[in-house]
């Protein structure tokens, strides 16, 4: 599925909520049931020092696709990582990098935007397209 | 005792202070506002605002220099809350009072300005477990730069300074004790006299940090001591970027400036600058007359309210609070040192406070989540955060209640 297509799923997944309870009990379950990240990855060279909660983001490069694992100490951040990962894992590094994170204003999670105390959405967001210049470089350098 | 007969004892009526604050009656996701985070920064009373319209609107000139009518009238203002705050935290002379942007610069003055002429290597400074990184941060950069060494009292567990480990830490090298007076995260009132009766008596320095005293409780310097007091405007009902240090005339004389530029010289050639006098010496470039003439309304304001009513009040809606808090099994307090100012921390068992403060602000009510600027403190607790909330006295039971309530929405989505 290429990342728009993923996106406006979410879109539409969230605009179904009539209120704010709905959209974080929503997001509370997605935190829940986010795939596990291997231990041996939840390591200080994988945190992501947001101000309020703690996350580790792990990524591996097949050669075509990159792969992200995460977790978090917060639940409502895993459920936002849970999101980020259902979007851009498995995408090649130029779909990511080419990619606009406006679904996330749209499902109006911008108050999770705000870019400092915040719970790291950002710094992740960052960090993801980060690992897809990486491995777009790697890639292009091993051609 | 029941809470209308205490209330009418301590003569504050929040329903009506309520009116005098703007802000507090809007509303934030569609519920009434409940603002729990005083200790970040309070709200401001109309007579604060309508100050700072009116300096701009009929008032704003350059003080100190021009001859010009304006100039005059900004002046006598701009001076005038100087003296305003001298007698607030009873200082002996206005020339006492240096303007700031803030506690935060208040402090870093001392340690490049002060620090510079004073610290040496192998020389110690000495703060506390639980201070704010702004009371950190500057003494660690002039250890640095020095080769002075940081020392850090520890607390005991209920959040209290261990003032016996205190005595023993004042050492032949210890040259500034720099301590708070009310632990932001903890709510802990430091005994500041006996901290600075202690260090004087081996001829150590002393600098309080009186960013979340001066709206609670009666500050006075000279019954305490210090040589310097810090504090900020935006947390005693003032504006934000306006703040002071109280220094001791002879400590102050014997200083370096600060910054340099206009207003701190007397004269200037190629050769040689002749600094200026008290305060001005430390005042470098021109001042924030504006936010000066809204910190004179704002402790006009209380005064007139009277801190010891102010103080009263804060402590009975903090012990209504605790009260309420505590009945929770769940619910976990850090910081219980007795006599405490009126905050709040604490954690909701199995449920991190960012997730906890989302929904909390969702109901409408604004307390802070993290670790407060005081990492050091959060690391030796062993968490990694918490939920506080910071009461003024404009606040009520009722909103406490909302609280009470938010919370067990929080458990509801969490557990």
């Amino acid at each position: 599925m290429k990342i728009e297509e993923t996106t406006s799923a979410i879109v539409s997944e969230f605009e179904s909520f009539d209120d704010w309870m709905d959209k974080y009990n929503y997001l509370i379950e997605l935190g829940k049931s986010l795939p596990l990240i291997d231990e041996k990855y939840k390591v200080e060279a994988n945190l992501i020092q947001g101000c309020q909660s703690r996350v580790w983001l792990h990524a591996e490069f097949d050669g075509n696709l990159i792969h992200f694992t995460a977790d978090s100490d917060a639940v409502i951040t895993k459920g936002i990582a849970n999101l980020l990962i259902r979007t851009f894992s498995g995408q090649p590094p130029q779909e990511i990098l080419d990619s606009s994170t406006e679904f996330l204003k749209e499902i109006g999670l911008t108050e999770h935007l705000s870019p400092t105390r915040s719970n790291g959405m950002l710094s992740m967001i960052k960090q993801i397209k980060m690992y897809a210049l990486a491995f777009k470089t790697k890639a292009a350098m091993g051609n | 005792m029941s809470p209308e007969l205490k209330t009418q004892i301590t003569g504050i009526d929040p329903e009506k202070i309520r009116i005098d604050f703007p802000i507090l009656g809007r509303k934030v996701h569609n519920k009434p506002l409940v603002y729990f985070d005083n200790a970040a920064t309070t709200q401001k009373p109309q007579v604060v605002i309508d100050a700072l319209v009116n300096y701009y609107t009929g008032l704003n000139s350059n003080v100190h220099r021009g001859v010009h009518y304006l100039s005059q009238q900004a002046t006598v203002a701009f001076e005038e809350v100087r003296q305003k705050i001298q007698r607030f935290i009873n200082a002996r002379f206005c020339h006492e009072i240096i303007y700031t942007r803030g506690c935060t610069e208040s402090i870093n003055l001392v340690a490049a300005s002060w620090g510079r002429a004073n610290i040496g290597p192998g020389d110690e400074i000495l703060i506390s477990g639980m201070e704010h990184h702004s009371n950190i941060v500057p003494w660690q950069m002039l250890c640095e730069e020095k080769g002075a060494a940081l020392k850090v009292c520890p607390l005991h567990p209920d959040g209290s300074l261990d003032m016996q480990a205190y005595s023993a830490m004042l050492g032949e090298k210890t040259r500034m004790v720099a301590i708070t007076h009310i632990s932001n995260t903890l709510g802990t009132v430091n005994p500041v006299k006996e901290i600075t009766r202690l260090a004087h008596e081996k001829g150590i320095t002393v600098l309080i940090d009186g960013a979340q005293a001066l709206s609670h409780m009666k500050v006075d310097v000279q019954d305490i001591g210090c040589d310097f007091y810090a504090f900020s405007a935006h947390k005693v009902y003032g504006p934000m970027g306006i703040g002071g240090l109280y220094g001791r005339e002879e400590v102050l004389n014997a200083m370096p400036p600060y910054q340099g530029g206009g207003e701190m010289i007397k004269s200037v050639t190629f050769e040689k600058t002749i600094y200026n006098e008290l305060p001005f010496k430390f005042e470098a470039g021109t001042p924030n007359v504006g936010d000066v003439i809204g910190f004179g309304a704002a402790i006009e304001y209380i005064s007139n309210i009277g801190l010891d009513q102010i103080g009263a009040w804060e402590h009975e809606l903090l012990a209504y609070a605790t009260e309420k808090l505590s009945a929770d099994p769940l619910v976990r307090i850090i910081g219980t040192a007795p006599g405490k100012a009126s905050l709040i921390s604490f954690l909701i068992d199995g449920i991190h406070p960012y997730d906890a403060g989302t929904i909390i602000d969702h109901m409408g009510i604004a307390v802070r989540t993290g670790t407060h600027c005081t990492q050091p403190l959060m690391d030796s607790l062993g968490i990694s955060g918490t939920i506080r909330a910071s009461f003024a006295f404009y606040n009520t039971k009722q909103e406490i209640d909302r609280l009470i309530e938010a919370i067990e929405k929080v458990k509801e989505f969490f557990l």
